[in-house]
C-alpha cells in the first residue's frame, strides 16, 4: 500500500532495505526492513544496481526511485546502497553507509570484496548491531566491534565442542 | 543405527557455506544448474534430525535466497526447528532465516511465540538481542500481543546493549499493538532523559516515527524534547529532534518561536554538513515565518550551492525549491548558481535546478528564462530537453496563459519548441496552439504565420512525435484564413504529396483546412467582384487588395490544385480521409461547372455563390474555449433521476448489461427502466418514424436505449433548451455568458506591449486539484489507533493531577473525536494502574520543581502544550 506521499503506511522504518552490489552487478548483501515479496525483490535489485552502476563517478549519491531515495556510495568494486523515504537526510545515510565500511574494515582488517563474499553472515551480523528496524542503533565503533567478537568467541567455543570425533560419535551411538 | 549413520556422514561430508561460496565461484555448470544442484543437497540435508547439519543447510538455503532469489519459504518449519536448538549458532542462524523470509501470512509463525519468549526472558544478552531483532522484523499483531510484558521488562533492562534494542523494537511492537502504549510508553519517556548517548538516540529515533505518523501524539512531550534539542551535542540524536520539531511546529506555531533560535545555534557551530542540512531543512519546511532563522539557512543553502560536493550542491537545490513558494526572494538571489547548475553532469541537479528557475518565472522574467532555457534544451539530451519543454509549456500555460503578456512572442516560441530535434511534446504543443487560437483574438495573425512556416517545414512531416503540432498548425490555417497573407500557397502546403506520411486523422483535419481555404477564396473572390460592380474604380484596386486581389485566373488554379491533390484519395480506404475528400471533390463538382462558364459572376444568384455563401456560413461560426463543467451546466430536466442506485439497476436488468451481441438486437425491445420509460418510448418512435435504421445506427439507438439516462438530453425533452436547433448549447455562448467581459470584436492592439484580452472562464479552466485535506485524513485513519493509544497513554499518566486541563488540551479534532472511546480507555487502565500512579506521582512532582528552572520559559509560553510530565 503506497500512501499519498508515496510512503509506505504500513512500516515505520528508517531505512527500506540496504543492498550491496558489485560493479559487474554481483549482489554481495541485501537485508529488508520493510516487506518486500521475493519477487518484488529480485525486481528492485535489478532495477535499482541498473540506476545506479550506470552513474558515473562526480555525479551525486542520491538517486531518486519510485518516491523514495536511495543513497549510495562506492567503495572500491562495491556499492553500498540503501533506501530511506523523501524526508529522510541523506547526508545521515551516508554516514551510515561510511560507518559501516568503517566497521567492516576494523573486523576484516582493510575489507575487500572477497571478505565480503566469504563471510556474507558476518556482513550481516555487523549490520545488526548497527541498525535495529532501519534505524541507526550503535553509533560507536569500538562497541559493535567488540560485542560482534564477544559472538564470535560464543560460537567458536560452541563449534570446538561440537566438531570433535569424538562428540559426534558419542551423539550418534547415543 | 541406520538413521543415525547417515546423519554422522551427511554431517562429516556435508558442504558447509563456504564450501557452496567456493564451489560457486569455480562452478562451470552454470548458475541455475549449480543452484538447483545445491537446493536438492539441501533439501536432503535439512531434513536430517542432527541440528547441525539442519542449521548448516538452512544458512546455505538463506545465502541463496538473499543473493540469488532463491525462494526458502519453503523450509520455514526447518528455521522454527533450529531456532530452538540450544546452541547459540544454531540459534543465530535460525533467527536469520526466520527474519530473511518470514511474513505476517507465514503459518508456521504461531510456532515461535514461546521460543522468542524464552529467548527474551534468556541470561545471554546474545540470545535476547537475536529474538529482540527477530521481532522487529516480523512482529506481527499476535506476537507483538504477547510479549509486550517481555519488552516492558527489557526496556528496564540494566544493560544497555539490550534496553536499546528493546526500544527500537518498541515501535514495531507499538504499530501492530497499540494498546501497548499503555503499558511501556512511560518507560520509554523515562529514556529521554537517558545519559546514554546509545539510549538516547534510539528512544528518540522511536518519537521521531511516531511524530511523523501523528504529531499530535507527541506534542505533550516538547518540553523534554526541547531540552534534548538545546544540551546534546550528539549529532545522529540532533537529526532526530529535529526532524520531530519540524513535524510538531507544523502542528504549533508557537513552538516554532521556540526552537528557532537553538536551531540557528546548531545551525552556527556545527561543522558536520548533516546536521547543518536537517537545519535548513527544518528552517525551510517547518519555521519558513522566522525571518532571522529562514535568512541564515539561506546563507547556508548559499555556502552548499557554491561546493564542489555534488552531494551538497544537489542538497542545496533542494532546499531552495521547498524555500521557493514562500521566499522566491532565496531563489533570485542564488540564480546564477541554479542557471550553472542546468549545466551540470548529474541528471538529478539539472533537474532540481529547471524545477527552481520554473519556479520563479513572473511576467517579467519568462521571456529571458525561456530564452535561456530553450538554448539548454537545444543542447540536452532528449531525456532533459524534454523536460526542459514541459516545464516551459506548463509554467506559461498556468491559468489562463497568466504570465504571457506578449503571445505574438509566445506563439514564435511555441514554433520554435518544434523545431528542437529532441521535442517529443507535441500533444501539448498541438493543444496550446489551438487554445490560444481560440481564446486570444489578437494572437491570430502571428499564429497563422507561425503555423505556416511549421506547415512548409520539410522536417517535421518525418518525426512522428510532431504530427499532432503539424495538425493544429493545418486547423489554425483553416480556421484562421482571412489573416493568410497567401491562401494559395497554403493549400499547396496542406496538399503537398509528403502529407502521404501523416497518420489518417491528421490527414483529415489536412484536407477539410484545404477545404475552409477554398470557401473563403471563392467568397472573397466574390464578394471583390460585387464591389466592382458596385462601387467606383479607385476603391476596386484597395478592395481588392484587402482581398488578397483574386482573379478570376488564380480561383480556376486553386480549384484545380485541389482536385488534383485530392482525386486520388477519393479511393483511399481510410473512412474519414475518403469522406472529407470526397466532402470538397463534391463541392468543387458543384461549382466548377458554373465557374468555368461564366467569367464574370455578377449575378449573385448563381448556384455557386449560394452553395458558397452557405459554407461560408456554415465554417464562420467561431470556435471559443469550453469549460471543464460545461457539461454541469446544462440543467437536468425534470423526471431525469441521475442519483437512483446503480446496483438495483443492475440486478433488474443485469443480463441485459452484458456486452452487445448483434442477434440479441430484438430481444431488447422488451427492456425498459422504470426511471427512463418515457423517454425511451420518445427515443423509440422517433428511430422508428425516420428512415430504417442501418445496423450502426440501430446499434447506437438500441445503446441510447438502454443506457438512455446517461445521455444528454435531446431536444425534444429538454424544457431549457431555447430552441436552437442543436442539441447542446454552443461553446460559445457557454463562454460569453461566462466570461465578465466577452471581446469586442473591434478591439484593435494599440500597444504591443498591452496584453490582449485572453477569454478565461471563470472557474472549471484548469482541471481541478483533488481537495488535499481529504487525502491527509485518509492517511491519517492508518495511523489513528496508534495515536489513540499514545494519547491516552499521556492522559493516563497524568490522571488525577491535572484533570481540569484536560478540556484546554484538546487543541486538535483528533482529540474531540475521540475523547469518549479515549475516557474508556482511561477508565479501564486507571484500575490497573492505581497503585503504581501514586508512587509515581510523588516522584514525579519533585522533578517538576528541579526541571522547571530549565524549561520554565519555553513551557510557560505554549498554552496549549500540555505539560503532562512536569
Amino acid at each position: 500500500m503506497i500512501g499519498c506521499f508515496g510512503r509506505r503506511y504500513d512500516m515505520l522504518d528508517n531505512i527500506h532495505f540496504v543492498l550491496l552490489v558489485s560493479r559487474q552487478g554481483k549482489v554481495r548483501l541485501t537485508k529488508w526492513y520493510s516487506p518486500y515479496a521475493q519477487k518484488e525483490r529480485s525486481k528492485v535489485i535489478r532495477e535499482l544496481s541498473g540506476v545506479i552502476l550506470n552513474r558515473g563517478p562526480k555525479l551525486c549519491n542520491f538517486v531518486e526511485w519510485r518516491g523514495y531515495k536511495v543513497v549510495y556510495k562506492r567503495y572500491a568494486s562495491l556499492y553500498f546502497c540503501m533506501c530511506i523515504d523523501q524526508e529522510d537526510n541523506e547526508l545521515e545515510v551516508l554516514e551510515i553507509i561510511h560507518h559501516y565500511v568503517e566497521i567492516l574494515d576494523r573486523y576484516f582488517g582493510s575489507v575487500c570484496e572477497l571478505d565480503l563474499i566469504f563471510n556474507f553472515h558476518k556482513a550481516y551480523y555487523i549490520l545488526d548491531e548497527l541498525l535495529i528496524a532501519g534505524e541507526l542503533q550503535e553509533s560507536s565503533k569500538k562497541t559493535v566491534a567488540r560485542i560482534i567478537s564477544a559472538q564470535d568467541q560464543l560460537v567458536e567455543v560452541a563449534k570446538e565442542e561440537a566438531s570433535s570425533i569424538s562428540n559426534i560419535i558419542a551423539q550418534a551411538t547415543k | 543405527m541406520s538413521s543415525s549413520s547417515t546423519s554422522i556422514m551427511d554431517n562429516l561430508f556435508q558442504r558447509s557455506l563456504e564450501d557452496l561460496i567456493k564451489g560457486f565461484r569455480l562452478q562451470l555448470l552454470g548458475e541455475s544448474n549449480f543452484i538447483s544442484r545445491a537446493l536438492e543437497e539441501i533439501r536432503r540435508e535439512i531434513k536430517v534430525t542432527d541440528l547441525s547439519t539442519k542449521s548448516t543447510a538452512l544458512h546455505k538455503l538463506s545465502y541463496l535466497a538473499a543473493l540469488h532469489g532463491v525462494d526458502m519459504s519453503w523450509a520455514a518449519f526447518h528455521a522454527v526447528e533450529v531456532v530452538s536448538s540450544p546452541r547459540f549458532q544454531h540459534k543465530r542462524i535460525g533467527y536469520q532465516a526466520i527474519t530473511q523470509s518470514f511474513h505476517e501470512q507465514t503459518s508456521v509463525l504461531l510456532l515461535i511465540t514461546n521460543q522468542v519468549r524464552k529467548d527474551l526472558n534468556s541470561a545471554n544478552e546474545y540470545e535476547v538481542s537475536l529474538a529482540l531483532e527477530c521481532l522487529s522484523r516480523i512482529g506481527t499483531h499476535d506476537l507483538a500481543r504477547d510479549l509486550t510484558p517481555e519488552v516492558f521488562t527489557l526496556l528496564g533492562s540494566s544493560k544497555a546493549f539490550v534496553k536499546k534494542k528493546a526500544i527500537g523494537v518498541v515501535l514495531r511492537v507499538f504499530e501492530k499493538y497499540p494498546d501497548a502504549v499503555k503499558v511501556c510508553f512511560k518507560r520509554l519517556v523515562e529514556n529521554l532523559e537517558s545519559s546514554d548517548p546509545q539510549i538516547l538516540s534510539a528512544v528518540v529515533g522511536v518519537f521521531c516515527e511516531l511524530a511523523t505518523r501523528d504529531p499530535g501524539s507527541c506534542l505533550p512531550l516538547a518540553p523534554e524534547l526541547y531540552k534534548v534539542l538545546v544540551d546534546s551535542r550528539n549529532n545522529w540524536v540532533l537529526i532526530k529532534v529535529l526532524k520531530i520539531f519540524a513535524k510538531l511546529a507544523s502542528i504549533e506555531p508557537r513552538l516554532g518561536k521556540k526552537v528557532a533560535e537553538p536551531i540557528c545555534e546548531h545551525m552556527r557551530r556545527t561543522v558536520a554538513k548533516s546536521l547543518v542540512f536537517e537545519c535548513i531543512r527544518t528552517v525551510v519546511s517547518s519555521l519558513s515565518d522566522h525571518e532571522a532563522a529562514v535568512k541564515l539557512a539561506v546563507a547556508k543553502i548559499r555556502e552548499f550551492l557554491v561546493e564542489d560536493d555534488p552531494n551538497l550542491k544537489y542538497l542545496g537545490l533542494n532546499a531552495l525549491s521547498i524555500v521557493a513558494p514562500k521566499h522566491l526572494w532565496a531563489v533570485l538571489e542564488n540564480k546564477e548558481a541554479v542557471v550553472k547548475a542546468l549545466s551540470d553532469e548529474d541528471p538529478n541537479v539539472k533537474l532540481e535546478a529547471l524545477h527552481l528557475l520554473m519556479s520563479m518565472v513572473n511576467e517579467d522574467n519568462v521571456s529571458e528564462i525561456s530564452r535561456i532555457l530553450m538554448n539548454y534544451a537545444l543542447k540536452s539530451d532528449p531525456l532533459f530537453c524534454n523536460e526542459i519543454i514541459f516545464s516551459v509549456l506548463s509554467a506559461c500555460s498556468r491559468n489562463a496563459y497568466e504570465i504571457i503578456v506578449d503571445f505574438d512572442w509566445y506563439v514564435s516560441l511555441l514554433g520554435e519548441m518544434a523545431r528542437i530535434p529532441h521535442c517529443q511534446r507535441g500533444e501539448e504543443i498541438e493543444h496550446q496552439l489551438i487554445d490560444i487560437g481560440m481564446r486570444v483574438r489578437d494572437a491570430r495573425p502571428q499564429l497563422v504565420r507561425v503555423s505556416w512556416a511549421l506547415l512548409i517545414d520539410p522536417a517535421l512531416l518525418g518525426n512522428l512525435f510532431l504530427h499532432p503540432i503539424l495538425s493544429a498548425s493545418a486547423w489554425v490555417s483553416g480556421e484562421y484564413v482571412e489573416f493568410c497573407k497567401n491562401p494559395y500557397e497554403t493549400v499547396e502546403a496542406l496538399l503537398q504529396p509528403r502529407t502521404g506520411l501523416l497518420p489518417p486523422s491528421i490527414r483529415a483535419v489536412y484536407i477539410h483546412s484545404a477545404f475552409k481555404v477554398l470557401v473563403f477564396c471563392l467568397r472573397s473572390y466574390f464578394s471583390a467582384e460585387e464591389s466592382t460592380l458596385s462601387f467606383s474604380a479607385q476603391e476596386f484596386s484597395s478592395a481588392s487588395s484587402s482581398m488578397n486581389a483574386f482573379t478570376y485566373e488564380s480561383i480556376l488554379n486553386l480549384v484545380n490544385v485541389i482536385e488534383l491533390g485530392l482525386g486520388p484519395l477519393s479511393g483511399t480506404h481510410d473512412v474519414e480521409v475518403q469522406e472529407r475528400a470526397k466532402n470538397v471533390l463534391g463541392y468543387i463538382g458543384m461549382i466548377k461547372q458554373e465557374l468555368a462558364e461564366k467569367l464574370n459572376l455578377q449575378d449573385n444568384e448563381t448556384e455557386v455563390f449560394r452553395v458558397t455563401a452557405f459554407m461560408e456560413d456554415v465554417f464562420s461560426e467561431e470556435l471559443g474555449p469550453v469549460s471543464a463543467t460545461a457539461q454541469e451546466k446544462v440543467c437536468v430536466p425534470g423526471g431525469l433521476e441521475l442519483k437512483e442506485n446503480l446496483g438495483d439497476l443492475e440486478e433488474i436488468c443485469g443480463e441485459f448489461l452484458k456486452p452487445v451481441e448483434s442477434d440479441s438486437v430484438s430481444d431488447t425491445d422488451k427492456i425498459s427502466f422504470s426511471v427512463s420509460k418515457l423517454r425511451i418510448r420518445d427515443q423509440q418512435e422517433a428511430s422508428s418514424s425516420s428512415s430504417p435504421p442501418h445496423e450502426a445506427s440501430s446499434l447506437l439507438a438500441e445503446h441510447r436505449k438502454r443506457h438512455g439516462m446517461y445521455y444528454l438530453p435531446s431536444q425534444k425533452d429538454d424544457p431549457d433548451n431555447n430552441g436552437t436547433p442543436n442539441d447542446y448549447p454552443l461553446a460559445n455562448e457557454l463562454a460569453n455568458e461566462i466570461s465578465p467581459d466577452p471581446f469586442n470584436p473591434k478591439k484593435k492592439p494599440n500597444q504591443s506591449k498591452q496584453r490582449p484580452v485572453v477569454v478565461k472562464l471563470e472557474e472549471g479552466d484548469e482541471s481541478r486539484n483533488p481537495p488535499q485535506a481529504k487525502l491527509d485524513i485518509e492517511t491519517v485513519n492508518d495511523d489513528e489507533y496508534l495515536s489513540r493509544a499514545i494519547q491516552s497513554a499521556l492522559l493516563v499518566k497524568n490522571k488525577g493531577k491535572e484533570k481540569d486541563k484536560h478540556e484546554t488540551n484538546l487543541n486538535s479534532g483528533q482529540h474531540e473525536k475521540d475523547e469518549s472511546s479515549r475516557i474508556e480507555d482511561q477508565q479501564n487502565s486507571e484500575k490497573k494502574k492505581k497503585k503504581k500512579k501514586k508512587k509515581k506521582n510523588g516522584e514525579r512532582s519533585s522533578k517538576h520543581k528541579s526541571r522547571g528552572r530549565n524549561v520554565v520559559a519555553s513551557a510557560s509560553e505554549q498554552v496549549i502544550i500540555p505539560d503532562y510530565l512536569l
